[in-house]
């Protein structure tokens, strides 16, 4: 059956397939480098131009949101610092205040101690003062006793002079000696 | 979102079925003499009229402009359909689809064949997808994409991120209008090749030279002083051996572009080739009977030649970056060169 039919390509020369035509050529050319100007001009250029845009855009986006996390970090950390920081604080006032008190009592302690002290001395002293101006009197008081006994016998007694002076030194004596 | 996704799949699914029935119906008219190679060629050539179908006694077709350049005359336009079923117009006739002149004169043909009528409306088609996608990006600046925009976006990164960052490195951003526009252009122009009816573009080797050729250019004009140091004193090499190494460098040059040429070139036709020839067993056999397996198989082809569209778009874009990569690359320090510093380093380190 397949020999009624002739299925060889020798009919229309098969060269023709593989030789190009001038024609065709000059057409494509033509039209290719129309269509190639036109499309980059009004296709290819807004096109990768807007994807080049858009894909620095997204990658800014996406640095812009790493920095801010970053800052965010830095912000806390310094937050904590700065809490930190208060807290050290706090304890310093806290300890210098403690020891700024306790000093001020030892220094009242010691004022009140070393005032007691004084009005001891002075005390003391003015009790020294009063016993010997209580001691002076007494001499005098005493002296005064002497010179009035010795008026008395004097005036009853003149006769033996020599006896009464006698008796006079011996009382003297004792009484200095008192 | 889910409606996008469900027309999507109603394009591309579009052009099993209805070649299918294109194809069937254009040959159940001749079938006493079905010629299936000529068929296919006829599928996947240039034609300078668009013959959509044949019913048993019409066939529908739209002429195309005929522009024919006759050294010593004047520019010629006309329609091809005063060439239609081999007559003459102005001394000028089609034989096999070539234009010839009757006086056997030198003729050059820049008529808008199927090829370059498709190759306009496809370019017109990425002019107003891509424009709006671009406004889209202007209006809701700074705004989540939507509709088309956030279809293609995606794609679009692809292209910038896994293509030309990693294949040009930190000059990439000047390449990436051609990348681009190369990438959708062959995307586009295979899956509309995979439509009813139309042309075969990217499987026209007219076309993928053009591309080539851009490629080479880009990556001539681009290339820095590093990349012919590498072919004229390929580092590590002895001087002796250079006489063989600097053709073999230079044809690199130029066959780099060439594979780019002949990959896209075949795959599509080959694609095509395999569908319709699987379409065309139902004729050959003359039998109904093979037609579920003949639709399975073109079926499975097609749904293939869909993967294989973008495939091959993004490799004829993966490569064009890595040649234009290799065209910029600064010096780097590879193997032979350390081995050398090596050298160097070791009788003064014993002074």
């Amino acid at each position: 059956m397949l020999t009624q039919y002739d299925v060889s390509l020798t009919d229309d020369p098969p060269m023709n397939l593989v030789t190009p035509e001038l024609g065709l050529i000059f057409w494509q050319t033509v039209i290719f480098l129309i269509v190639l100007f036109l499309l980059a001009k009004f296709a290819w250029r807004p096109i990768l131009s807007s994807l080049k845009e858009r894909e620095t855009s997204i990658e800014n986006a996406l640095r812009m949101a790493d920095q801010a996390k970053l800052e965010m970090q830095q912000l806390k950390a310094s937050n904590e610092k700065l809490l930190a920081e208060a807290r050290l604080e706090r304890d310093r006032i806290l300890k210098e205040a403690s020891a700024v008190a306790t000093q001020h009592i030892e220094e009242a302690k010691n004022k009140a101690t070393e005032e007691g002290n004084r009005m001891i001395t002075q005390a003391r002293e003015a009790i020294q003062q009063e016993k010997n101006m209580a001691l002076a009197e007494v001499k005098n008081t005493a002296a005064q006793l002497s010179i009035d006994v010795a008026e008395r016998i004097l005036r009853r007694e003149l006769t033996d002079a020599p006896a009464q002076q006698q008796l006079v030194d011996s009382y003297l004596k004792e009484v200095k000696l008192n | 979102m889910k409606r996008l996704f469900i027309a999507l799949f109603w394009i591309l699914s579009l052009p099993v079925f209805a070649q299918h029935t294109a194809d069937t119906m254009t040959e159940a008219s001749d079938s006493e003499a079905f010629k299936p190679g000529e068929m296919i060629l006829h599928h996947i050539g240039d034609s300078h009229e668009w013959h959509w179908f044949s019913t048993d006694n019409n066939h529908f077709t739209t002429y195309l402009p005929i522009i024919a350049f006759q050294p010593g005359k004047s520019v010629e336009v006309f329609s091809s359909k005063h060439l239609a079923e081999g007559e003459t117009y102005n001394g000028l006739k089609l034989e096999h689809e070539h234009l010839v002149a009757e006086d056997g004169g030198k003729v050059y043909d820049f008529s808008l064949t199927k090829n370059a009528f498709a190759l306009l409306l496809s370019s017109v088609l990425m002019l107003i997808l891509f424009i709006s996608v671009g406004n889209g990006f202007k209006k809701r600046h700074g705004q989540a994409p939507r509709g088309l925009q956030s279809f293609f976006e995606p794609i679009i990164i692809f292209v910038r991120d896994e293509v030309a960052k990693k294949s040009i490195g930190p000059k990439y951003e000047k390449y990436m209008p051609y990348l681009l526009t190369v990438f959708f252009f062959i995307w586009f122009n295979n899956l509309l090749g995979l439509t009813p009816g139309a042309a075969n573009l990217t499987g026209n080797i007219a076309v993928t030279f053009t591309l080539a050729a851009m490629t080479l250019l880009i990556t001539l004009f681009s290339s820095n002083k590093n990349y012919w140091a590498h072919i004229f004193a390929t580092p590590g090499v002895p001087k002796p051996l250079l006489i063989i190494m600097i053709p073999v460098e230079l044809i690199g040059v130029v066959v780099k572009p060439f594979s780019l040429m002949v990959r896209l070139f075949a795959n599509m036709t080959a694609g095509h080739i395999v569908t319709l020839s699987f379409i065309s067993l139902i004729f050959i056999f003359r039998s109904l009977a093979i037609s579920p397996a003949s639709l399975a198989f073109g079926l499975f082809i097609n749904i293939l030649e869909l993967l294989v569209a973008i495939l091959q778009a993004y490799i004829f874009t993966l490569l064009t970056a890595m040649y234009i990569g290799g065209a910029v690359e600064e010096h780097h320090h590879d193997e032979a060169d350390y081995q050398m510093e090596g050298d160097h380093i070791a009788p003064t380190a014993a002074h």
